[in-house]
């Protein structure tokens, strides 16, 4: 199995140790790559977009050819999962924000976005949240400067809600994450996901 | 549900996220939309860049925060101010003000000569400028959330913080052999708790994002610096400075995600604006320097 996570900016190195320690833990064998060019993309089988600032990242991507690659991989099938940043550039629609700044979207995801949704980063915080997907224990989400998710059509799925605001979305092969299970030592997001590459 | 707001986990996150980006300092709010549009992660909202601050002289303090809010208004990406080495009321004003990141900053004339704030009695995140390891592990123990050069600013002269880089990681390597007594004499000479010793003796890296700070103006600088193993790059004078910003705001913004790849900085140095002037460090006297500021 080849994991690739997108490294133009950003929590690019603890989404490459978590997902390094999930692998362990599910027992699969494989490799988890620091993906920075559209050469890299070839023959991975999960692409991870982290956090860091999207309209940065969104950019950088563009400039380097790998944003077009990732929407048809995406289209294709190949599972993707979106963290804060990462899931802004997933969602089809994005806020007034994300229309002022050109923000370019993949649009893969049938969600409507709205950036830094909870405010700026005095307003950050962290919270034991339920996720449907994991069952029983709550998974600790660490919101910073967050984006929500304003609505949701189609397939997507709702898996997680923070004060009624939709915080997390499963929609086929995409998974998207307003928080940042990088910053935190539980793999269970990681390792959902993982599975969700192997099928 | 229990929710959390300022913890170490929340502060250093919010700086792990602006890892390879490259934040510029900014005077206007136009400015802050020209360096959001070259892919700046963040902008430093200031009312002179240091270059201007060295000429003017006297005493440097916060910013107007009218002007930063207007800053705040006119960009999406966070927005960081700096107050004066340990004046924590100018830091209460600016996380009043709701700025994403304080720069306890050297750059300002210091307010205290004894003490830094105590940077863990705030919800906002703090950066503070090191020219070591036992300046940068001091600052992380007061409860910096990230660390970064300190350079020489103003200057557009990177040989400064290049020896604070060179500097800091030999201290760093050296950890790597040292017994626990000597870590722990280490730790009495740093003036700080052993565990963070020893925390940066395994990590082998400082414990929190590290950038460069002070005299980056040129896309080869910041290819250079990240080169050297740095996360990210602040740039200060050397955007606004330059004879056409926004090209050479992309232009750093380029060579610092493609640091190791010399085709693509080469294509960001090609045709570039005139840097700003720069200033050669020898020439400066003793009390110009900003650096020395807050050890």
């Amino acid at each position: 199995m080849k994991i690739g996570v997108i490294g133009v900016q950003g929590a690019v190195s603890e989404h490459l140790e978590i997902t390094r320690a999930a692998m362990e833990r599910c027992g699969f064998t494989g490799s988890v790559e620091w993906v920075d060019r559209a050469e890299k993309l070839r023959g991975l089988d999960g692409i991870i977009i982290p956090g860091g600032e999207s309209t940065t990242i969104g950019r950088l991507m563009q400039r380097t050819g790998m944003f077009e690659r990732i929407r048809e991989m995406g289209l294709g099938g190949v599972p993707i999962m979106g963290t804060c940043a990462g899931m802004i550039l997933l969602a089809k629609v994005g806020d007034e924000q994300v229309k002022r700044t050109g923000q370019p979207l993949l649009g893969l995801v049938d969600m409507e976005i709205e950036r830094n949704a909870f405010g700026r980063q005095r307003e950050s915080f962290e919270v034991d949240l339920p996720v449907t997907i994991l069952g029983g224990e709550p998974f600790r989400a660490v919101f910073i400067r967050a984006p929500a998710v304003r609505r949701v059509w189609g397939n997507a799925q709702v898996i997680a809600r923070f004060n009624g605001r939709i915080v997390g979305v499963l929609q086929q092969n995409f998974l998207a994450l307003a928080f940042h299970p990088e910053l935190t030592a539980d793999t269970r997001l990681h390792e959902y996901f993982l599975w969700m590459c192997k099928r | 549900m229990e929710i959390i707001f300022g913890s170490d986990r929340l502060k250093r996150g919010f700086a792990r996220m602006q890892k390879g980006g490259v934040i510029m300092d900014v005077t206007t709010p136009e400015q802050a939309i020209i360096a959001e549009e070259a892919g700046a992660v963040a902008v430093m909202a200031l009312q002179a860049v240091p270059a201007d601050i060295r000429k003017a002289g006297g005493v440097a303090r916060m910013a107007d925060p009218a002007i930063i809010k207007e800053i705040m208004d006119a960009v999406t990406i966070p927005v960081m101010a700096k107050c004066r080495i340990g004046h924590f009321a100018e830091a209460q004003v600016l996380e009043a003000l709701g700025v994403d990141m304080i720069d306890e900053s050297e750059v300002l004339t210091p307010a205290d000569e004894e003490f830094h704030i105590d940077k863990r009695k705030f919800k906002v995140p703090f950066v503070c400028g090191a020219r070591d390891l036992g300046e940068s592990l001091r600052r992380i123990n007061e409860g910096a959330a990230m660390i970064r050069t300190k350079g020489e600013a103003g200057t557009g002269n990177i040989v400064e913080a290049i020896r604070h880089i060179r500097l800091t990681k030999r201290q760093i390597a050296e950890l790597a052999d040292m017994s626990d007594d000597e870590l722990e004499a280490k730790a009495r000479e740093y003036r700080v708790p052993v565990e963070l010793v020893k925390e940066t003796a395994r990590l082998q890296r400082l414990p929190v994002v590290w950038f460069c700070a002070g005299g980056i103006a040129t896309p080869a600088d910041a290819a250079m610096v990240m080169q050297l193993g740095v996360d990210g790059v602040f740039v200060g004078s050397g955007i606004f400075k330059s004879s056409d910003p926004p090209r050479m705001a992309r232009a750093i913004v380029e060579a610092t995600r493609h640091y190791d790849d010399p085709e693509k900085v080469l294509e960001a140095c090609m045709n570039l604006p005139q840097p700003m002037k720069g200033i050669d460090i020898r020439t400066l006297r003793e009390e110009e320097k900003l650096q020395v500021r807050g050890v």
